[in-house]
């Protein structure tokens, strides 16, 4: 099998080099953000290369170094780098024990490999990996017919591992690069405008001065402002009193039309899909339900903007030295950074070297972006002072990309039998796609915040609709079942107010809200079980074997009486990936609030490469669904975003996890699925099926707060 | 300036700086224990918890100064003979983080919950849990190393 990444980098030296004492090193082009991914790809190497898993070092990701394989995102890092390193792995095994039957003078079918020691069963001489090629480069292409072991010959695939970075992070010894030194140091501080649309007006020189006589380097670029100094509490209260220096022109505020109308009324650029894909036919109106049509009913849906929301602050190093600047952040997408970091500062892209250094999860496109470019403005205006710059936490509350609130209308109908015969579903939003990939005309340098704000400034990369299969606010509205005629429109909406880009699973997550929410509605005007109504109009077998999974497992239909209730629902992520099923049993209490009892996951991710990793991926994925589900909203007015930190913001807390069961289907030998974003989508609309069998009230309108709660009550 | 004396981790340490710098800044950026994490600076999180005289305490916003003559353990400390803490082991065989930004502040909680109640029941740990926020959504995991800790063996559901 090859892959993309392969093709870009089709040696063995760029993915792996043994050293001394048989380490291997491996190199991928995907970062580890916490969903396991080194863990993953060591046990494969180890596996292939048939050598202990802790003697696998996953090297971090460097421009110029590692396999450029894009960004880290959209689940596609197992098929995509383990696809290689795999590869990779089984022909530097097969070459070295080419080498070993040379230098030990044997046949190479008598060579036998215990932890990167070659023997052979005819003398009583063995080799190691490190005698064969230390320090040396294996100089061959990876070779994607390698033979590779089958499913029985398997001996580290799906066991329990250590996850690698586990022993430093619970000793507190794991390096973010908000931890990282060096010497002569300075910590860095943006001062951020109210709002997006705010311009620097007037500064008060005197103010200024004094900080700079107390030793605050003060940045000043356009309406980019930034403080620093040595001590870090010193440059975090000079932040403040820079604050105070500052008067911005205010300019008209943020938009704040009711965002739902906006979404529906607004310009807009529209594409129907044909299996999941938009192509450039005319849109099909919605017409008259068939003539069989005993049922037919429509709902609309709505999803706010919401927030990454990491738990750290992003942060990155910088150092400006001679005409290069290297930076050290958290980045998805380091070679991409690279490209439009340079082009916004009139640089090399060779002369800006990137190196990724564990950040928080981040969960698709946050911050981390942007303050390494906040990092290099300043570096480059403090040459040679390393700097280390961290947004405060109303920084990223304020200032990260959100997730781009959605419209989702559906109408289906139903025939005698209870089938569906007819689907349509209009997505409306923005775009869900601001990572900064290069383009013509600044259209990678205006996806960087601080790009804006800079002198000369570059204005925001106008969004363009998407094509692809599954793509942002796409994903997953092309529904696995097998409807006959459907009708799936998206909708690129403009002029929208807020700032957006990529977080986990896209559009995927309210597509998949609004289309599980509607499959529940039509069952109740079929009169059917929803997870016999669902049953029966799935043919994939795997699909099916989820639902059936998480509903026996689950006791399905489970307790539904007196304000607690059950709820399921499906999703297959971008309809290739993860098959996962969701159940939840919830309490609604009396003050409205909406309490998560127990919930199941069954999910099939082919073959399983680290089961306690995907466990945690799937069930993670839940937590955080459920948490975006029941709470979150980004408020803003006039003068900016009002949710500015975690109180305005609330996110799940320990009080409100429910317990978590997992099922993983075994399925040996199919290809490994990328499962990280595959819960999220049932989650939410098994949260919401639940609450309507607790309390008979259908919530279309996330996030389900008690007010939500209190507010359909009432009508 | 004026000095101050703190101790840290088992060993006394003098310093001469603001004695207004929040303890998490002196932690991090003077002793480099830089296991207690900024999260929020508003105490808000609990990214930033360390043990002071047992108790599970926000270092991000209190001044240092207020802590002199008290005993803080940081997350490095809990295993400074290079043994992992009972808690520590929980979350190692849990797999009780991702990302891991959370892990310390929520480990130095469980510490100091399971010092004082061997037995805590849910409404206790839910509780002593109560400030520290997991964006991953590490908490199913994290209640599962809780209760291997304290009831003895691995959580059977
Ligand atoms: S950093 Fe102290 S509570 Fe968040
Ligand atoms: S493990 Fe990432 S925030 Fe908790």
């Amino acid at each position: 099998m090859t892959s993309a990444s392969l093709e870009k980098s089709p040696n063995v030296d760029d993915w792996l080099t043994v050293s001394s004492d048989n380490l291997i090193t491996i190199r991928t082009g995907k970062v580890d953000i916490g969903q396991r991914i080194s863990t993953s790809l060591a046990i494969i190497a180890a596996e292939e290369l048939d050598i202990d898993y802790d003697r696998i070092h996953v090297e971090r990701t460097q421009t110029g170094v590692a396999p450029d394989e894009g960004v880290t995102a959209g689940s596609n890092s197992m098929e995509q780098s383990a696809t290689a390193i795999r590869a990779a792995s089984a022909t530097a095994r097969h070459h070295m024990l080419l080498l070993a039957a040379k230098a030990l003078e044997v046949d190479v079918n008598t060579l036998e490999v215990s932890d990167g020691l070659i023997t052979s069963r005819d003398i009583n001489r063995s080799i190691t990996y490190s005698d064969l090629m230390e320090g040396k480069e294996f100089g061959i292409a990876v070779d994607t017919n390698a033979k590779i072991k089958v499913p029985s010959e398997q001996s580290v695939v799906g066991t329990k591992v250590v996850p690698k970075g586990l022993n430093e992070i619970v000793t507190g010894n794991f390096q973010y690069v908000h931890d990282m030194t060096m010497d002569g140091m300075m910590h860095a501080r943006v001062v951020r405008p109210p709002h997006y649309h705010a311009r620097l007006k007037s500064l008060d020189e005197n103010k200024i001065k004094k900080l700079q006589l107390e030793g605050v380097k003060i940045i000043i670029n356009g309406s980019f402002i930034a403080v620093a100094h040595e001590d870090e509490y010193r440059a975090i209260k000079a932040r403040d009193r820079m604050a105070a220096a500052v008067t911005w022109n205010l300019a008209d505020g943020l938009l704040v039309n009711d965002l739902y109308e906006a979404l529906l009324s607004n310009p807009r650029v529209s594409h129907q899909l044909v299996d999941g894909v938009p192509d450039d036919e005319p849109i099909p109106k919605l017409g008259n339900p068939p003539d069989e049509a005993t049922k037919t009913i429509s709902a609309r849906y709505e999803k706010p903007y919401i927030m990454h929301a990491s738990v750290a602050p992003s942060a990155a190093f910088a150092l400006a030295e001679a005409s290069k600047i290297k930076i050290w952040c958290h980045s998805q997408g380091v070679y991409i950074l690279r490209n439009s970091a340079a082009e916004a500062l009139g640089m090399k892209p060779e002369d800006l070297v990137i190196t990724h250094v564990p950040g928080p999860g981040c969960y698709g496109h946050n911050g981390a972006d942007d303050v390494a470019f906040d990092a290099a403005l300043v570096a480059r205006a403090l040459p040679e002072i390393p700097v280390l710059l961290k947004w405060t936490r109303e920084d990223e509350h304020a200032w990260e990309p959100y997730g781009s609130a959605m419209v989702m209308e559906l109408r289906g109908s139903l025939n005698r039998q209870g089938d569906v015969i007819e689907w349509s579903h209009d997505t409306y939003s923005d775009t869900h796609s601001m990572r900064p990939f290069p383009g013509p005309n600044g259209l990678g340098p205006g996806r960087l915040i601080g790009s804006r704000y800079m002198d000369p400034s570059v204005p925001p990369t106008p969004p363009q609709p998407t094509g692809g299969s599954h793509n942002g606010k796409f994903r997953n509205q092309d529904p696995l079942y097998t409807f006959p005629n459907r009708r799936i429109v998206k909708h690129l909406v403009k002029d929208l107010p807020l700032r957006c880009s990529s977080l986990r699973a896209l559009g995927g997550y309210a597509n998949i809200f609004a289309l599980e929410s509607f499959m529940d509605e039509l069952s109740l005007e079929a009169n059917m079980d929803a997870v016999d109504f669902r049953l029966m109009h799935l043919s994939d077998i795997r699909a099916k074997n989820v639902i059936e999974a998480a509903a026996e497992a689950f006791g399905w239909p489970g307790n539904n009486s007196k304000g607690v209730g059950c709820g399921l629902a499906f999703g297959q992520y971008k309809n290739i990936k993860t098959y996962a099923a969701v159940a939840i049993e919830v309490e609604v209490t009396d003050n409205a609030e909406i309490k998560l009892r127990r919930a199941v996951i069954a999910a099939d991710a082919g073959h399983v490469i680290d089961p306690s990793g995907l466990i945690v991926q799937l069930e993670g994925g839940v937590i955080q669904a459920a948490s975006w589900t029941l709470y979150e909203q980004v408020l803003y007015d006039r003068g900016g975003i009002t949710s500015r930190d975690w109180d305005s913001y609330p996110i799940l807390r320990f009080g409100n996890v429910p317990s978590i069961k997992t099922i993983l289907m075994e399925r040996p030998g199919k290809p490994f699925l990328g499962a990280g974003e595959a819960t999220t989508g049932p989650t939410a609309a098994a949260i919401a099926n639940a609450v309507y069998r607790a309390t008979g009230l259908r919530l279309r309108r996330l996030p389900l707060t008690p007010e939500a709660v209190k507010l359909a009550a009432l009508s | 300036m004026t000095t101050f004396t703190l101790l840290v981790n088992g060993t006394n340490h003098s310093f001469e700086t603001d004695p207004a710098t929040p303890l998490i800044f002196i932690l991090r950026n003077q002793l480099n224990y830089t296991g207690p994490k900024l999260g929020c600076g508003l105490e808000t999180c609990g990214a930033c918890a360390v043990l002071v005289d047992g108790e599970a305490e926000l270092s991000c916003t209190r001044a240092a100064s207020e802590f002199e003559g008290k005993q803080i353990i940081t997350i490095e400390g809990l295993s400074l003979n290079g043994n992992l803490s009972a808690v520590q082991q929980a979350f190692m065989d849990e797999g009780a983080a991702q990302c891991g930004y959370c892990t310390p502040g929520i480990i130095i909680a469980v510490t100091g919950l399971i010092s004082k109640t061997s037995k805590p029941s849910d409404g206790e740990i839910n509780e002593a849990l109560e400030k520290h926020l997991c964006r991953c959504g590490s908490h199913a995991n994290v209640i599962k190393a809780v209760k291997r800790l304290t009831a003895g063996g691995p959580n059977i559901d």
